[in-house]
C-alpha cells in the first residue's frame, strides 16, 4: 500500500477515535465536575458513598478474579491442546468452541446458566439427586461467586484465543536446548517458558480484566441489579431508578476510566520489566 | 571427553526408514562431520545421539556407557542448534551459565565458568547483551559457549553455520575448529556444505538415503570416493557408467583412459570418475589420442583464478559432460562452440564397481 493511501486510513481512524472515544471521555469528565452553577466536586464526592464503594469493590473483585481464573485456566487449556502429542481434532474442537464461547455473553449466557446452575437448574437438580445440594452448602449462582463463575465461562475461551499465538511462538528448540543443558521441565518453564510468555500473559490479563470490568448485560440479567456493579449503577442512574442526575453517572464512568488507567499504568510498568529483553523499535 | 559408538541404529517415521542399520565409531577428541543432502538422515542421527529421538533398534554408547535409554538431560552431551536457540529472555552471560545453574553450581562458579567460555569465544565484551542485540555469528558463539559450559562428553553441532553469511561462516568455522582443539571435546558436526565438512573435520561421514556411504579423512573422501554418490556429491567432476576393459573404461564406443580399471574384471560394470582439475584441454587438431575424448565447449564459468569449462563429448547417444578447470588466463582460447580434445593422466580417474550412477 502506498504511503498516501495508508495515511488516509490512519487519519480516518484518528477521526473515529477523536469523535467516539476522546470527545465522549472529555464530555464525561466535564459533566462529572460541572452543574448549572459551574464547577463542582459534589458528583465526584458521591463516589465515596457506601453503595458506590460497594459497586467498585464488587466490580474490581469480579474483574480481578475472573481475569485471573481466565488467564490460568485458559492458559493451561491452550498449552494442553497445543502440545505436539495432543490430537489435532482436540485442538480444532477447543479452538472452535472458544471462538463461540468467548462471544457468548449477556442475557443468553445468563439464561443458559440459570437453566443449568440456577436453584432449579438441570445440573443443580442432578447433583441434588445424588446427594450434593449446592445451594445448601452455600453456593448461589446469583452471588458474586456465581457471577465469577459465569464470567469465567467467556473469559477462559477468550484467553485460549488470545494466548494461542504466544504459546505457538515458543520455539521447541528452546525446550530442547534447556533439556540438553540438564534442565527439568519445571526449570524450563520457570526460567524460560513463563518469562518469555510473561508479556503476553500480562497483556491477556489486562484484556480480560477490562472485558469483565465493563461487562453489564450478563450481570444485570443474572442478578437483576441485586449485586451492585459500577456498570449496573451507571445504568440505574441513567434510567432514573436512583436519581435523575446524569452527572453521577458521568462521575462513575470517570471512576471506571481512572481504574482502567491505573491498571494499564501498573501493567505497563510490569510489562516493561517482563519484556526488557525484547526487541525495542 | 569420550568415544562415541553408534551401533546398528535404525529409525523409521510412519513406515519410512530414515536411518538403516547405522554403524559409526568416533574416537576420543575427534571432530567428525556428517555430510549429506537434506533428508539423508544426518540430523536424525545427531538427535538420536543427543537423546531427543529414540532409535527403533541399535544403541548409542558414549565413553563406554550405553546411553540409549537415558534422557537428553542425563547424557552430558552439549548441542548447538541450527537456529542458535538462545533463550531470548537471558543475556549472553545468563545463557551460558544456564547449564551450571540448573546443575546446582554456586552463583560465583556459574558466572566464572560462563565468563571463561565467553572469553574463549571472544565475546567477553558482550556478556550483558540479549540475543536480539547480537549478530548471528555472535549468537552462535554464545550457543557454542553455552553448550560447552556443562563440560559435555560430546559436542553436537546441527548445521551451526547454515544461517550465517559466507564471511562469518568461514570465520566461525575456523573458530569452532580452534575451540574444539583447545577443549579436546569429541565433536559431531552436521552439515550439507561439503566445503565446511572438508575444511573442518578429522573425518567425514557421507550419508545418503539413511545410509552411511563412506567414512574417511577429507582428503580420502575427495581423492578416493568409494561410491558414485560420494564422488558426485563431494567437489565436482564427471561420473560415467561403463565397462572395465584393462586399463580403460568403455563408455558406449569411447574408451577412457583409467589405469584403475585394471583392478576390475574385464567386462564388469564400473563407474569412472574424473575431477575437473585433472582434465587437460587442447584445441582440436588431427586425430584424438588413445584414451582421450573430443567434444564441444558448451559453457565457461569464471571462478576467479580458475575458469570451469563444460565440454559435451562428441558422438555418444547419452549426452556426456566433462568438466575441466583451467587457469583463467589460459581459458580464453576455449570459448563456447570451440572443438577441443580432453585428456588426463591415466592414474587420475577413480574407478568404482557398479555401473549405475543412480544414488
Amino acid at each position: 500500500m502506498k504511503a498516501p493511501i495508508a495515511w488516509v486510513f490512519i487519519a480516518a481512524f484518528l477521526v473515529v477515535c477523536a469523535v467516539f472515544l476522546i470527545a465522549p471521555t472529555a464530555m464525561l469528565a466535564v459533566q462529572a465536575v460541572t452543574d448549572d452553577d459551574g464547577l463542582t466536586l459534589q458528583y465526584v464526592a458521591t463516589l465515596g458513598e457506601y453503595r458506590y464503594r460497594v459497586a467498585f469493590a464488587h466490580s474490581l473483585y469480579l474483574s480481578l478474579t475472573s481475569a485471573t481464573v481466565g488467564v490460568i485456566a485458559g492458559g493451561l487449556i491452550a498449552f494442553a491442546v497445543l502440545k505436539p502429542d495432543a490430537p489435532r481434532l482436540l485442538r480444532v474442537v477447543v479452538t472452535s468452541f472458544s471462538a463461540v464461547a468467548a462471544n457468548f455473553a449477556g442475557v443468553p449466557l445468563a439464561f443458559a446458566f440459570i437453566a443449568t446452575l440456577g436453584s432449579l437448574g438441570m445440573l443443580t437438580t442432578m447433583l441434588k439427586n445424588i446427594g450434593i445440594d449446592l445451594y445448601a452448602i452455600g453456593f448461589s449462582l446469583f452471588s458474586i461467586t456465581g457471577l465469577t463463575l459465569v464470567y469465567s465461562y467467556f473469559q477462559i475461551p477468550l484467553m485460549v484465543i488470545i494466548i494461542t499465538p504466544a504459546i505457538e511462538a515458543l520455539r521447541p528448540s528452546w525446550r530442547e536446548a534447556a533439556e540438553n543443558l540438564g534442565a527439568s521441565s519445571v526449570q524450563y518453564w520457570r526460567m524460560v517458558g513463563l518469562p518469555v510468555l510473561a508479556p503476553s500473559l500480562l497483556a491477556a490479563w489486562i484484556l480480560l480484566f477490562g472485558s469483565a470490568f465493563s461487562a453489564y448485560g450478563t450481570a444485570y440479567a443474572l442478578t437483576s441489579g441485586n449485586i451492585s456493579l459500577v456498570t449496573t449503577e451507571i445504568s440505574a442512574v441513567l434510567s432514573g431508578n436512583v436519581s435523575s442526575e446524569p452527572q453521577v453517572g458521568a462521575a462513575l464512568s470517570v471512576g471506571m476510566i481512572v481504574v482502567m488507567v491505573l491498571v494499564l499504568a501498573a501493567s505497563h510498568i510490569l510489562a516493561a520489566r517482563a519484556s526488557r529483553w525484547t526487541v525495542k523499535s | 571427553m569420550a568415544t562415541v559408538d553408534v551401533e546398528g541404529v535404525r529409525k523409521s517415521y510412519a513406515g519410512r526408514e530414515v536411518l538403516s542399520e547405522m554403524d559409526l565409531r568416533m574416537a576420543d577428541g575427534e571432530l567428525i562431520c556428517l555430510l549429506g543432502p537434506s533428508g539423508c538422515g544426518k540430523t536424525t542421527l545427531l538427535r538420536i545421539i543427543a537423546g531427543f529421538v529414540r532409535p527403533d533398534a541399535g544403541r548409542v554408547v558414549v565413553g563406554g556407557a550405553d546411553v540409549t535409554r537415558l534422557s537428553a538431560s542425563a547424557r552430558r552431551v552439549g548441542m548447538v542448534f541450527q537456529s542458535y536457540s538462545l533463550f531470548p529472555n537471558m543475556t549472553a552471560l545468563d545463557n551460558v551459565r544456564f547449564g551450571p545453574r540448573v546443575a546446582g553450581l554456586g552463583k560465583p562458579e556459574q558466572i566464572q565458568r560462563a565468563r571463561e567460555l565467553l572469553d574463549l569465544v571472544g565475546l567477553s565484551a558482550h556478556e550483558a547483551k540479549y540475543p536480539h542485540q547480537l549478530s548471528g555469528g555472535q549468537q552462535q558463539r554464545v550457543a557454542l559457549a553455552r553448550a560447552l559450559a556443562v563440560r559435555p562428553q560430546v559436542l553436537l553441532l546441527d548445521e551451526p553455520l547454515s544461517a550465517l553469511d559466507a564471511k562469518v561462516r568461514a570465520q566461525l568455522r575456523e573458530e569452532i575448529r580452534r575451540i574444539q582443539r583447545d577443549t579436546g571435546v569429541t565433536t559431531v558436526l552436521v552439515t550439507h556444505d561439503q566445503e565446511e565438512a572438508l575444511s573442518i573435520a578429522d573425518r567425514v561421514a557421507v550419508m545418503n538415503g539413511g545410509r552411511l556411504l563412506q567414512v574417511a579423512s577429507p582428503a580420502t573422501i575427495y581423492r578416493a570416493p568409494s561410491h558414485g554418490f560420494v564422488a558426485r556429491f563431494i567437489g565436482s567432476g564427471a561420473v560415467f557408467s561403463g565397462v572395465a576393459e584393462g586399463g580403460q573404461v568403455r563408455v558406449e564406443h569411447l574408451s577412457l583412459a583409467a589405469r584403475a580399471a585394471a583392478e576390475h574384471a574385464h567386462g564388469t560394470p564400473v563407474q569412472i570418475f574424473i575431477r575437473p582439475e585433472k582434465v587437460r584441454l587442447q584445441a582440436m587438431g588431427g586425430a584424438v589420442p588413445d584414451g582421450a575424448v573430443s567434444g564441444e565447449v558448451c559453457e565457461t564459468i569464471f571462478l576467479g583464478a580458475l575458469t570451469r569449462v563444460r565440454l559435451s563429448v562428441h558422438g555418444t547417444q547419452t549426452p556426456l559432460n566433462i568438466w575441466a578447470d583451467l587457469a583463467s588466463e589460459h581459458a580464453e582460447a576455449f570459448q563456447p562452440g570451440s572443438h577441443v580434445v580432453a585428456q588426463w593422466d591415466p592414474d587420475a580417474p577413480r574407478v568404482m564397481a557398479g555401473g549405475d550412477t543412480a544414488d
